[in-house]
Formats: structure tokens, C-alpha cells, sequence
């Protein structure tokens, strides 16, 4: 590779294509057709350009070093005063980055048909996010991380409020002021950092050495923001009301990708930045971690509305998030980026799952449904394969990623991994029981009688998803070769390796 | 001759834009209405040739034996405002041309506050810079009314008059207490003179004065009756190039003049700023008129710079630029968002009349949009490195309390700028708006396009007021 800003163009590349979408839509505002088809081929020039970014993206896999350590693909240029537009990435952005060019155009193709009024803007939106999301994960300079990280803020909180449900300009601004107040902690750490140290580089401040006292603040600062991101109880309320108002493609991309900012941001920053600190709030954060996990499944379980019980698994994987990012062992780290990139492929996929039927019968309650197998096999066996995954059958991406979490936890603390594995006991409890109440039984419904099963397009956003969990859950190497340095320098403060 | 060059690098601007004014004068009497529509593009050329004036002659000089003198601090906000000034003066024509009120008093108008604005800029003594003071808000008193058949126009134009001869009095009361207690009135002899107690109280009341023109709260009380009442151009200009030059004229007399007692001012600067900030912020969360909130958020957006004026010369100078100049952007633009909102039987100023605007003028949603982002300081556009600036001055100066304010009105802040957006993309859409002609939506997209264009390219931006503030740091 030469010296070209492969970077740069992954991540900017879907934002030139809302501009020109934008800019055809507008030449071409009176040309007789009626919105509906001009929004349609708004969607499918959106398609095109984030599948580009998927494809460039591969490029950016082809010229990754797996074996070298740092940081790779670094671009830089300065911005001002000191701070610099720097771009670079590493395993784990690497594999986040994957991630989300490949369930931006998932989610796009899932849209088609089923969002109907005003899909320019809709694709727009999608496609300006997307780079938002894109440079989160690859950005090496915190005031261009955040800049990035709040950017997002906006298309997603206009996803929710346009293209929601009911209740949407309640979610929408939950979501916004929720997230908001935490990034402002944040905003003020990272300030404080940067006259602290003298530079914003991220690079640099990995090594930088802060005073132990003031590693307590600017943790707590960072945890205020990232907490509410991933989200991790208690302030991960706004979470259920957001995924249940937006649509199936916005809550595909919040769980898929908005929640893994969270973890990146501990996995990043918290870690290398402040180790003192992070050993000093190891137990606060067990302890938070296995109340989300214990917690966050036990409601599941009472949900009557199949989104809300989704996201309130989330809340509960996250949960393995933290906790294997706390435990502070290789293992347990991995685990943690693992079970990150896994959720991300199972969420999505389950979200999924829901807006199909709900695109057929209009609702989302449980109770609604039953006796889906009759009508639906193929839907069923999808179902039923990623109820498993979820449940983290052996086989599925999601074992691997408990499973490894919870060796790594064990090893800093017995009862926290105890905790944790009646989690996966819950977890199965909540999935079963939703998976039984839908597929199974007789179909009592007759809004469900002329059901039909899963058409090409559902097959097409699905499809890629069932290979990547099965492919994990087979091959975890694949992720762990390319993350285990990012890991290792993860933990390298704490340690003192 | 050589006296004379000296004497146009430090006036240059202000003698053409009198000349210009009086020339307007004589040419309104005797070519009438006809010279109406011709009057505005002049007066427009006329202000972007004195900010060419002022960049031409960027590092100053001195005139009048020291009662004028001018340095690229105060050439950098001429030069702001005179743009400004043009930019609103051209979006006023068509508004007024609908109105039928369309005057060559107008631009004239707006030429002698211009004039105003570039003698305060000017002033090194206390003299000249009531005098400039006087031209710009008997010129400004007169344009809050300028539509004289209406009452809402009359009664802005009256309590903007009353009050501001108060803010003026109290203002005039400072400076003879300045003078009685140091015996001179000139910016460099106040410095060096010893601090006393008259000198103090005389610098209280001038503070008080100078509030009242940046409209900084506990003087606010003005600013959302004016903003509402008076004509939207007018208040277009208002929000724009008189904020920037007062708010500079401001900090170089706190900077100068009254750099020997900087402890006495810095606590005064602060609790005013805390209070704009404050009252700024949740006065706008109640309020259902687009024009009152902008004035509310004008007010807030003038304690934000205060809080760099609180940071000192030598922190804030730069920030204040900075910010000064981001706010001025975006709140042409969203005057022009203003000016736009016109339905079949006049203009509308309801929030609620922007209902589902992306659907109807999706670039102006789209424009408005970025503007409000910027001016509510998110990132993406130029208003959040205003913020950050403000806020790194004001962590210089170790104004943790100030600070804390400036965040938390910022969260609040949030609140109403959202709903903007929230009404704009998700509300059911309201009636579409008639045409206002193309200079308004020019210049809500440049607005727009310069809020992005600055956040990606600001590193000039920020050299450029840094080397105009230079003169601060020792």
C-alpha cells in the first residue's frame, strides 16, 4: 500500500454518498416522479455506497498487519491548536469497524418495503451515522473521538424521532439527553487532558502518566459517558424505550454498533489511560456488571414486547462486556472484544428476526404471536438458531464469548463469575420461554392464518449473519489472532508489562 | 503628509463610511424614492469596502493625539461587523420592499451604526468612545422602530430608546467618576493611574453601562422585548455586528484601561456572566416565539463570552474573537431562517410554524439545522471549537466555577435548541412557506456552509485571531 488514506476514504466514503444523494435528489426536486420512488432510489444509491465501504473496508483488512504491533494505517494531519485530524487502527477498531460496514447496508436492505414515507432522508441519515460510527473506532485523537462520538448523536436521535414508533419523540429525546449529559464528563476530562498533557494524541496519552488522585476523576469522567453508552445498570433505562420506538434498522445499528462505543471506549482509554484508577474501581464494576447481567435478564423475562426483551438482553451481554474487561486478564479481554463482535452479530440478527414478523402482523407483543413454525419453518429454524447463539449454545459465536468473559473473571474473583454464569442460566430461561410462546403451539391469532415465510430480502439480511455467528463460534481465532495485541496493550499499564 | 497617511490607517474606515453616509444624505434629497432600491446595494458595497479598508490598513495607528487608536484586535471586529452588517443589510431588502417600507433611510441607517460601531472599536479614550457609543444606539434606537405604523415596532423602538438612555446615563456617570478620581480620560493614563475607590465605583457603573449594550444579564431585560417587536432585519442586524463590536469594545476597554485593577472587574465579569448564562438558558425553555428565543439565546451566547473576558487579556483576547466571530455566523443564518418564514398574509414567528420544514424546503432544514448544531456548540460545526476555546481560556485562568456554569447551560441550552430541530424533522408539516427571494436563502446556506467549512479548516481562523490578539501577551 502506498500512502493512501484507506482510512480517510472508509471512513468518508458514506458521507459522500448522502452529499451526492443529496445533491441529485435536489437537481432533480421536479421531475415528476412521485416521492415514493425517488425515495427507493435514494435506498438503493445508499446500498450501493455502504456496500463500498464494506468492500473498502476489506481493503483496509487486506493491508492489516495481524502480527504488528501499534497502531497501523496512521494518517495525520493537524487540525488546530495542537489537536490533529489523525486516523489509525488497530485490531479491535479493526474488527469494529468490520462490524459496521457490514450492518449498515444490512440494515438498508432490511428498509426496503418496509419504511415508506420519506426514505431519502432516511438514507441519508443511515449513511451519515455510518461515518460518525466509522470514526469512533478509528479515530486517534480524543477531541476527534469526540467529535465523532457525539456526531452520532444526531442522525440517530433523528432515526428514532422521524421513523419510530409511537412514542418516539419521548425515546428520541431520552436517548439524546441521556447520552449528552454523560459525553459532557467526558468533554471536561478530555479538556482537562489535553492542557494536562500537552497533546490530545491518544497514542501519546497511552503512556502518559497521570497523578493517581487526578486517574480517579477523569475515570469517573470517562465512566459517566461510556456507562450510559454501553449501557450498564442503572442508567441504561433509556435503552428499552429506545430500541422499542425506533425502527427495526435504527435499533439493528443502536445494539449492533452504538453500544459496542461503550466498550471500545473502557477497552481504549480507561485501561491504559488511567490503570491506577481502574484497579481501584475493579470490584465497583464487578459488582455493577453482575447486577446488570442478574438484573437485566430477570426483567427480560417479564417483558410482554419482544423488542424490549431483546434490549434488555443487551443490557444483560454488555454485561460480559465489562466484566471481562475488568478482570484485567488476556482472557478475559479477548472474550470481552469477542463477545462485543458477536452480540453486535446476534443482536442485529435478532432485531431482525422481530421486525419480520412485525412487518407482517403490525405488533410486537408476545402474547400476539404463537404457532409461528406451522406457518413459517424457515423463519422458525432461523429463530430457533439465534435464540441458541444468544443463549451461548457451543457452536455459536455467543459461547465463546461467555465463556471466556467468565474464565477471566473467575480468575480476579470467584463470585462475580458465579454471578455471572446464573446469567446464562437466565438467559436461557428468557429466550426459551420467548421463543416458545412465538414458534410453538397452536396458532391462535388469525391475523396470523395467511402468514408467509421468510421472503429473498429477509433471507439476504440474515444470511450474512447466521455465517458470521456459525463462523466465530467455530474459528474464534479468526478474531483473537487479530485482537490479541490490542488486548495486550490494553493491559499493558495494569500489568506494568 | 506623512501625518496624514498616519491618520487614515487609524480612521480610514470610519471617514469613508461617513463620507459614504452623507453623501447618502444628499443623494436621498434629491433623488427621492428613487434612490430606495439603489440605496441598499451601495450601502452593502460600501460596508464590504470598509472592511477592505480595515484589512489594507490591519495594523492601525494612531490619530487625534491618542484619542483614536486602532490595532488588529479591534480591526478584526471592525471587520466582522462591517461584513455582518452588509450581509444584513442585503437581507433586509427584500423584507422591507414586501412590507412596503422600503426606505434609503435605511442604509443610511445602518451606515451611521456602523460608524458608531467603528469609533467605539477605535477609541483609546473615554471621550471618543462615547461618542461612538451615542451614533451607534440613537441610529439603533431608530431602526427598532422603523416600521413607524407598527405598534409592537413603536413600543421596541420606545423601551430600546428609554432604557438605552438610562444604560447611556449610567455609562456617562462612570466615565466622570473615572475622570474625577484619575484625572484623565484617556485609556493608557487610567491604566497607570493607582487604583482607588472612585476609580472602582466609576468602573462599576461603566460595567453596568456596557452591559445594557451587549444586553448581559442582570441589563438583559430589553433584549427579548426588542428582538420581538422590532422589524426581523432589524433585529438581524442587532444580533450580529453591534453584539461583536460591543462585546469587543468591552474587553479592550477592561484589557486596557482598566488592566491595573483586573481582580476588581474579573469577579464583577464573572457573576454577569454566570447570570447571562443562566437566565439565558432557561428563559429561552418557555418560550413559544422564535424571535424571543433568539434573544434569550443571544443573551446566554454573550455570558459564554464574557467568560473568556473574565479569563483576562492575555487567556481570553483570542477565544473571545473566536467565539464572537462563530456566533456572529450562525446567527445570520438563523436570522435568515427568520426572515424566511413567510406565509400568505405576512410573516409568522412561531417555533411550531417550522413543523416538518425538512419536508417542505429540505435545504433550509437541513441549513437551519447545522446552524442551530453550531450555535448550540455540538460538534460538527464551528460553534463547538467557539465553545472549546472559551472554555480552554477559561481553564487557563482557573475559573472552575465559571466553567461549571458554562457546561450546565449548555446541557439546558440543549433542551430548546433540540426541540428546533425536533419540530423541523419530525412535526407533521405545516403550510409551505412563500418565497422570500434569493439573497435570504443565500445566506442561510452560506451561514450553514461556512459553520462546516470553518470546523474542518479552522486552524487559520484560530492563527488569525490569535496574531490579532498578540498585542495582549507579554
Amino acid at each position: 500500500m502506498g500512502n493512501f488514506p484507506i482510512l480517510t476514504a472508509v471512513t468518508f466514503l458514506p458521507l459522500a454518498g448522502a452529499l451526492l444523494i443529496m445533491l441529485v435528489q435536489a437537481a432533480t426536486g421536479s421531475n415528476g416522479q412521485d416521492e415514493e420512488t425517488r425515495g427507493r432510489q435514494s435506498l438503493m444509491a445508499g446500498l450501493i455506497f455502504s456496500a463500498a465501504t464494506f468492500v473498502a473496508s476489506l481493503v483496509m483488512l487486506a493491508s492489516f498487519e495481524v502480527d504488528a504491533p501499534g497502531y497501523q494505517l496512521v494518517e495525520q494531519v493537524s487540525w488546530f491548536a495542537g489537536i490533529q485530524y489523525k486516523l489509525g487502527i488497530d485490531g479491535m477498531s479493526l474488527l469494529l469497524i468490520l462490524l459496521t460496514t457490514l450492518l449498515t447496508p444490512i440494515s438498508l436492505i432490511a428498509s426496503y418495503g418496509t419504511v415508506k414515507h420519506r426514505l431519502t432522508e432516511y438514507t441519508i441519515a443511515f449513511l451519515v451515522l455510518e461515518t460518525f460510527m466509522i470514526g469512533v473506532f478509528c479515530a486517534m485523537d480524543l477531541v476527534l473521538f469526540y467529535v465523532f462520538f457525539e456526531a452520532g448523536l444526531i442522525p440517530m436521535f433523528i432515526i428514532i424521532g422521524v421513523w419510530g414508533g409511537a412514542d418516539r419523540i419521548y425515546a428520541s429525546f431520552k436517548f439524546f439527553l441521556y447520552t449528552l449529559l454523560g459525553s459532557l464528563f467526558m468533554l471536561a476530562a478530555i479538556v482537562f487532558m489535553y492542557l494536562q498533557a500537552g497533546t490530545s494524541d491518544i497514542m501519546v496519552l497511552e503512556t502518559y502518566a497521570f497523578a493517581p488522585e487526578v486517574q480517579t476523576w477523569l475515570w469517573l469522567a470517562f465512566f459517566a459517558s461510556f456507562a450510559v453508552k454501553l449501557p450498564m445498570w442503572p442508567v441504561h433505562t433509556w435503552l428499552p424505550d429506545a430500541h422499542v420506538q425506533a425502527p427495526t434498522a435504527g435499533s439493528v445499528i443502536l445494539a449492533g454498533v452504538l453500544l459496542k462505543m461503550g466498550g471500545y471506549g473502557f477497552l481504549r482509554f480507561s485501561l491504559p489511560m488511567f490503570p491506577d484508577a481502574s484497579e481501584f474501581f475493579q470490584p465497583m464494576m464487578f459488582a455493577l456488571s453482575v447486577i446488570a447481567i442478574v438484573y437485566a435478564s430477570l426483567v427480560a423475562f417479564r417483558q410482554t414486547d419482544m423488542k424490549k426483551l431483546i434490549a434488555y438482553s443487551s443490557v444483560a451481554h454488555m454485561g460480559f462486556v465489562t466484566l471481562g474487561i475488568f478482570s484485567f486478564t488476556e482472557v478475559g479481554v479477548q472474550g470481552a472484544i469477542f463477545q462485543m463482535i458477536s452480540h453486535g452479530l446476534i443482536s442485529g440478527a435478532l432485531f431482525l428476526i422481530v421486525g419480520m414478523v412485525y412487518d407482517r402482523v403490525h405488533t410486537r407483543e408476545i402474547a400476539a404471536y404463537g404457532g409461528l413454525v406451522n406457518k413459517m419453518p424457515i423463519y422458525a429454524a432461523i429463530f430457533m438458531l439465534f435464540t441458541m447463539a444468544n443463549v451461548g449454545l457451543p457452536g455459536t459465536s455467543g459461547f465463546v464469548g461467555e465463556i471466556l468473559t467468565m474464565t477471566g473473571a473467575f480468575q480476579a474473583s470467584t463470585w462475580a463469575a458465579a454471578g455471572a454464569a446464573l446469567g446464562v442460566i437466565f438467559s436461557a430461561v428468557y429466550m426459551l420461554t420467548l421463543y416458545r410462546r412465538t414458534v410453538f403451539g397452536p396458532v391462535t391469532n388469525p391475523a396470523l392464518e395467511n402468514i408467509t415465510d421468510v421472503g429473498k430480502k429477509d433471507l439476504v439480511t440474515i444470511v450474512p449473519l447466521i455465517i458470521g455467528t456459525i463462523l466465530l463460534g467455530v474459528t474464534p481465532n479468526l478474531v483473537f489472532d487479530i485482537t490479541r495485541e490490542s488486548s495486550l496493550r490494553a493491559l499493558q499499564m495494569i500489568t506494568g508489562g | 503628509m506623512l501625518d496624514f497617511q498616519a491618520m487614515i490607517s487609524a480612521i480610514g474606515p470610519e471617514l469613508l463610511l461617513a463620507l459614504a453616509g452623507l453623501a447618502g444624505v444628499l443623494a436621498g434629497a434629491y433623488m427621492g424614492d428613487r434612490f430606495n432600491g439603489l440605496s441598499f446595494k451601495l450601502g452593502a458595497a460600501t460596508l464590504l469596502l470598509a472592511a477592505l479598508v480595515v484589512i489594507m490598513n490591519w495594523e492601525g495607528g494612531e490619530a487625534f493625539g491618542g484619542l483614536v487608536t486602532t490595532g488588529p484586535f479591534v480591526n478584526f471586529a471592525k471587520c466582522i461587523s462591517f461584513v455582518a452588517g452588509a450581509v444584513t443589510l442585503l437581507m433586509a431588502e427584500g423584507f422591507l420592499k414586501r412590507h412596503e417600507t422600503i426606505r434609503y433611510e435605511y442604509p443610511l441607517l445602518v451606515i451611521f451604526a456602523s460608524l458608531g460601531m467603528g469609533i467605539i472599536l477605535s477609541a483609546s479614550n473615554l471621550m471618543t468612545l462615547y461618542m461612538g457609543i451615542e451614533t451607534l444606539s440613537l441610529s439603533s434606537y431608530v431602526l427598532a422602530s422603523f416600521h413607524r405604523d407598527s405598534i409592537r415596532s413603536s413600543e421596541a423602538g420606545l423601551k430600546y430608546f428609554v432604557l438605552g438612555a438610562l444604560a447611556s446615563g449610567i455609562l456617562l456617570y462612570g466615565i466622570s467618576l473615572v475622570y474625577g478620581f484619575t484625572g484623565s480620560v484617556d485609556y493608557g493614563d487610567i491604566a497607570s493611574s493607582e487604583r482607588t475607590i472612585g476609580l472602582v465605583f466609576g468602573m462599576v457603573l461603566m460595567i453596568s453601562g456596557m452591559a445594557f449594550k451587549v444586553s448581559a444579564a442582570p441589563m438583559h431585560v430589553w433584549t427579548p422585548d426588542v428582538y420581538e417587536g422590532a422589524p426581523s432585519p432589524v433585529v438581524a442586524f442587532f444580533a450580529t455586528a453591534p453584539k461583536m463590536a460591543s462585546m469587543v469594545v468591552f474587553a479592550n476597554l477592561l484589557f486596557t484601561a482598566f488592566s491595573g485593577v483586573f481582580e476588581d472587574w474579573q469577579m464583577i465579569i464573572g457573576i454577569i456572566a454566570t447570570l447571562s448564562m443562566l437566565i439565558g438558558a432557561f428563559g429561552a425553555l418557555i418560550q413559544t416565539n422564535l424571535k424571543r428565543l433568539l434573544g434569550y439565546s443571544s443573551i446566554a451566547n454573550m455570558g459564554y463570552a464574557l467568560v473568556a473576558v473574565a479569563a483576562g487579556a492575555e487567556y481570553g483576547a483570542a477565544a473571545l474573537l473566536v467565539f464572537m466571530t462563530t456566533y456572529v455566523i450562525a446567527s445570520i443564518g438563523l436570522f435568515g431562517g427568520v426572515l424566511s418564514m413567510r406565509r400568505e398574509g405576512g410573516m409568522v414567528e412561531s417555533i411550531d410554524e417550522l413543523a416538518g420544514l425538512v419536508r417542505r424546503r429540505t435545504g433550509l432544514a437541513i441549513a437551519l439545522t447545522i446552524l442551530v448544531i453550531s450555535v448550540a456548540g455540538f460538534p460538527l460545526a464551528v460553534g463547538f471549537i467557539g465553545k472549546l476555546v472559551v472554555f480552554q481560556a477559561g481553564w487557563n485562568a482557573g475559573l472552575l466555577p465559571l466553567l461549571i456554569v458554562l457546561v450546565l447551560s449548555s446541557v439546558i441550552a440543549f433542551g430548546y435548541y433540540l426541540r428546533i430541530i425536533l419540530v423541523m424533522w419530525v412535526k407533521e408539516p405545516a403550510e409551505r412557506f412563500q418565497p422570500v427571494g434569493a439573497t435570504v436563502a443565500l445566506s442561510v446556506y452560506a451561514a450553514a456552509a461556512a459553520c462546516l467549512v470553518l470546523f474542518v479548516f479552522v486552524s487559520p481562523f484560530i492563527d488569525w485571531a490569535t496574531q490579532a490578539s498578540a498585542g495582549f501577551i507579554q
